[in-house]
């Protein structure tokens, strides 16, 4: 049962991966290429004042060049990225399948997409927001990165605090109620977390405010249709294996969770 | 009375027990998500920056902090 829940996926996860893919070609990789002509122009004026003052540069070697980053760079890391986020998923769906809810295999992984979404990019995201390429100083690097996994960490415990916290207070509150107590818990705790950890403002006083917004909300686009494929494509697929084992143990057609 | 379930069906669970050895998959699974959002940044494993300049574009468009 696991074992194909798993399987599932990380198939999904490679479905998913594609769009955003396809997404993130078509739309993140203008702001991407904007950002870095800014950051050839500004290190391009620093060297022309740099060798007026007599200071020479050594020029950096390219390891990976632009248009093989922007292609089989970028599809690579969004396929492991999505491959390895659909396996997550289906082992916390595993765990959560008849325990988040006892509306089925769709609801479930719907659900479950809308949390992860939330708790691991959209709660982080608004404390570290993504950043294009020369945002950033290359010496905070370490800091910059223990407080964005401090952030994701403190926001999913949150999350399972409230999940927790809702099924405790369903027996007593009813439905409604619970989830907005449980809502209310989570939002307070990430709102003191985010407030306690310290701000990371890196942006060049002249970097175009336009590419910066475009950039972050192609971020948030690609986080969206990832868990979307998760939470919809994994849901309807568990729901048909799921009609499928039925039909198989009880020997004619059923159709459970309508 | 207050219903306390959402659905009219209810679902087993799957054990906790059952899903529990499936977990080394998530740790690799982890492992995967650092290479695509933090080595040769942060921390590094292996030495140099190919790993980073290959996922560099996909780095910065998934929200990790970079360079």
């Amino acid at each position: 049962m696991v074992r194909s829940l798993l399987i599932r996926g990380m198939l999904v996860g490679v479905l998913a991966g594609l769009l955003v893919f396809g997404f993130a070609k078509l739309f993140g990789e203008p702001q991407v290429d904007r950002a870095i002509a800014f950051e050839t122009a500004m290190d391009e004026a620093k060297m022309k004042a740099d060798l007026a003052k007599g200071i020479h540069h050594e020029e950096e070697p390219e390891l990976v060049s632009r248009p093989m980053q922007a292609s089989w760079g970028l599809l690579t890391g969004v396929m492991v990225y999505a491959t390895a986020f659909g396996g997550l998923f289906a082992l916390v769906f595993a765990f959560a399948y008849g325990r988040l809810s006892t509306l089925g295999p769709r609801a479930d992984s719907a659900l479950l997409a809308l949390l992860g979404f939330l708790s691991l990019y959209v709660v982080p995201n608004l404390k570290y927001p993504a950043n294009p390429p020369s945002v950033g100083n290359p010496d905070t690097i370490g800091i910059r990165t223990a407080l964005y996994f401090s952030m994701m960490a403190l926001s999913v415990a949150a999350m399972i605090g409230a999940v927790t916290l809702c099924r405790r207070l369903l027996p007593k509150y009813g439905v409604w109620s619970a989830a907005l107590i449980a809502s209310a818990a989570y939002l307070a705790a990430v709102v003191v977390v985010g407030a306690l950890l310290p701000s990371v403002n890196e942006v060049p006083a002249d970097f175009p405010a336009v590419v910066l917004w475009r950039f972050r909300i192609d971020a948030l686009g690609m986080q969206a249709i990832m868990w979307a494929t998760f939470g919809l494509v994994f849901g309807a697929l568990t729901e048909r294996a799921s009609i499928g084992r039925l039909h198989r143990i009880s020997g004619h057609a059923a159709v459970p969770w309508r | 009375m207050i219903d306390t379930t959402i659905g009219s069906d209810t679902v087993a669970p799957i054990p906790v027990r059952e899903i529990l050895p499936w977990l080394v998959f998530g740790a690799l699974m982890l492992l995967a998500i650092y290479f695509v959002g933090a080595e040769e940044g942060a921390t590094s494993i292996f030495k140099g920056m190919y790993v980073h300049e290959w996922v560099h574009d996909s780095r910065h468009l998934l929200g990790f902090p970079c360079h």
